[in-house]
């Protein structure tokens, strides 16, 4: 019993960091309607930019806040020169940027970082708690990534339900249109969209690293466990992200648990086809018609 | 569009069929004489190009005329090599079912990615399949025992008839399959599938109200594409000799994905151009590129990649037609510059040229373009 209580909590720990990068997915693909490859790579860039600056002895939390605005820039710049240009292509070809940035910037930070396994710093300790007089599996590390993740998801909704800011980006989403008629600068709250969606992806980043080995493509099973998440919770539902996100957490912690480690991805594509043979348009999805 | 008047017996014959077998024909015998001009080494570089040039065909396939990507296609080279793999440790069997049973094994497994992600618009297929390519090595790790795990398991190249180099042997075994699986591509192509390929890409409903069973026609078109990687991984594990996991990292995708790209997305002959790409620029170019920058050991390490990943990106954003596509445009161009010349008439040139060209390149705008000439 002890194993399944600390196995479901390791599973909400990393479900809340699937969630915070489908978050990220979504929020760009609720926006412009295409899936960020690269989100998993911009997040390791900026993890990357905040471990030379953690280098430099001043210290994690400015470091950590270096990562985040680094994301914020990032997620703009990517937006301006690499999107923009394919935004009213054929839907596969911002696939293929996406996808491109991804191993771009894999291969950058190799060249730069180089690609061995490092170690990288942890906000708080990650022995695990120790309650009455039995250890569990669960740290001061990962409360904080519990709490990390629920602070930004109650900004996002904060920005979305509350702000002037926030109805216009709702608006320059799901109609841009009427929305750029009303006088909504679509584009650039498309631009600063990203931007959010790369600050929830570079927070993602910095939660993960100290968990894992820190590589350049320490972020790839992330986001395709991410993905796996946003499709659980229909890709255009932040809701439907955080709670595909803990669904996808729990259930790869257990099969990982139970039947062991490796299988934890072959868990991840059963559960994608399960999902998209069953309930194709996820959990939380609005029902959409297609236009002709 | 108003094509040069050629004598009869120079034209192309106007059978697709006959076209492509051909072409087929010229290709075996232009590699014939290469092969025999090349070393040991050359042989076994030009054997891989033609692996790559099937992958890369049938993701062409998939991507270009069918408009669905997989960024996953190294997983499928994988199943095909497992499959020779396991083969040759069980049983020996003649090497051409060898091959047909790795082509199966793929393309079933293709089927079941297929059926769940086509039936919905959307990234789907590009997030399962890599998915895909990043779970399979897990599978290996976790049944060693069948797998063969880090070392993987050892596969024998074909027996060499007579006294014929066993390296130009496979090399001519990998170019026949690339020559055979073209010629049957192009036929594909040309065919009622290759139409409702296309259909299905450019306007779903309206190919579904044509009659087109739009899920079961990209079903199709992901399982050719799959077989096409399996073969490829077959052949392939056949010149290194060995296949384990390290073989199909998810960098073997994304040069794929790139070398299509490169040669142009829909296009048969751009595949070998990716081929070339992605068999040198790994393995030599990226080398000499460092060492001429005087560039420190790490950027060596990395710059395939990062030459890749500026490919897939560079393409796309300035000529999604690629290499292929850009050839075609001069040679349009050419073709159209020497009729003007011809009959003095730019007029009727242009009126006539217009529609045709645009058509050629398909795409959703090609109505539009239709009709407003009308």
């Amino acid at each position: 019993m002890r194993l399944f209580w600390n196995i479901t909590l390791g599973g909400v720990a990393e479900g809340m960091i699937f969630a915070s990068v489908a978050l990220g997915l979504v929020l760009i693909f609720r926006a412009t309607n295409v899936i960020n490859f690269a989100q998993g790579a911009m997040a390791m860039l900026t993890t990357f930019i905040a471990f030379s600056v953690f280098g430099k002895g001043v210290g994690y939390w400015p470091a950590f806040v270096v990562a985040l605005a680094c994301g914020l820039f990032l997620g703009g710049l990517v937006q301006l020169v690499l999107i923009r240009p394919v935004q009213n292509k054929p839907p596969l070809n911002a696939v293929i940027v996406t996808f491109g940035l991804l191993i771009l910037l894999e291969g950058l930070a190799g060249a730069v970082w180089g690609n061995s396994n490092r170690g990288f710093p942890a906000a708080f300790s990650q022995s695990g708690l120790v309650i009455g007089h039995t250890a569990i599996a669960f740290s001061h590390f990962d409360i904080f990534i519990v709490v990390a993740v629920l602070v930004l998801v109650v900004l996002v909704a904060a920005l979305f339900r509350f702000t002037t800011l926030g109805l216009r980006m709702r608006a320059a989403a799901f109609a841009p249109e009427a929305a750029r008629l009303l006088g909504v600068k679509v584009s650039w709250l498309l631009t600063l969209g990203w931007s959010f969606a790369a600050v929830a992806g570079a927070l993602a980043g910095l939660l993960v690293a100290p968990t894992s080995v820190f590589s350049p493509t320490f972020m790839d099973l992330i986001l395709v466990y991410a993905f796996t998440a946003a499709v659980i919770g229909g890709l255009d539902s932040p809701v439907g992200a955080v709670i595909g996100g803990l669904v996808t957490g729990l259930a790869l912690a257990y099969v990982g648990g139970y039947l062991g480690g490796a299988l934890e991805p072959i868990g991840a594509l059963v559960m994608l086809i399960v999902v998209l043979m069953i309930r194709p348009e996820g959990l939380f999805a609005r029902p959409t018609a297609r236009r002709v | 569009m108003i094509k040069l008047r050629l004598p009869g017996w120079a034209r192309l014959p106007r059978q697709p069929m006959l076209r492509h077998l051909l072409f087929g024909a010229l290709g075996a015998l232009f590699f014939y004489l290469l092969s025999n001009s090349l070393s040991s080494f050359n042989n076994f570089q030009l054997g891989e190009v033609a692996v790559y040039a099937i992958a890369i065909a049938g993701l062409s396939v998939l991507t270009g005329v069918n408009g669905q990507i997989s960024l996953g296609q190294g997983a499928f080279l994988a199943v095909g090599a497992y499959t020779i793999g396991e083969l040759e440790v069980h049983q020996s069997i003649n090497l051409v079912f060898q091959l047909l049973i790795a082509v199966a094994v793929s393309a079933a497994v293709g089927f079941i990615i297929a059926v769940p992600a086509t039936r919905l618009r959307g990234p789907y297929l590009a997030g399962m399949t890599l998915l895909l390519a990043l779970a399979l090595p897990f599978l290996s790790d976790k049944y060693s025992s069948f797998f063969g795990g880090d070392q993987g398991l050892i596969t024998l190249p074909p027996d060499a008839p007579g006294s014929i180099d066993p390296q130009k042997w496979l090399t001519w075994i990998q170019l026949l399959c690339a020559l055979i699986v073209l010629v049957l591509l192009g036929n594909l192509l040309s065919s009622r599938f290759g139409r409702s390929f296309r259909a299905v890409r450019d306007n779903e409903v309206a190919a579904s109200l044509a009659g087109v069973h739009v899920a079961r026609t990209k079903v199709i078109a992901f399982v050719i594409s799959a077989a096409c990687a399996g073969l490829s991984g077959a052949l392939l594990v056949l010149s290194t000799g060995v296949v384990n996991t390290g073989e199909f990292p998810l960098s073997l995708s994304i040069y794929i994905l790139a070398g299509m790209v490169l040669g142009g997305a829909g296009t048969l002959t751009g595949a070998w151009w990716g081929a070339i790409l992605v068999v040198y620029l790994p393995n030599q170019w990226s080398q000499s590129l460092a060492n001429a920058f005087h560039a420190n050991h790490l950027v060596g390490a990395n710059l395939a990649v990062i030459v890749f990943g500026a490919v897939l990106i560079i393409v796309m954003l300035l000529a999604p037609a690629g290499v292929q596509g850009g050839l075609r445009w001069l040679g349009h161009r050419l073709v159209t510059v020497s009729t003007v010349t011809k009959l003095g008439s730019n007029i009727s040139v242009a009126l006539q040229d217009q529609p045709a060209s645009k058509q050629d390149r398909g795409g959703p705008d090609s109505e539009t373009a239709a009709t407003s000439v009308d």
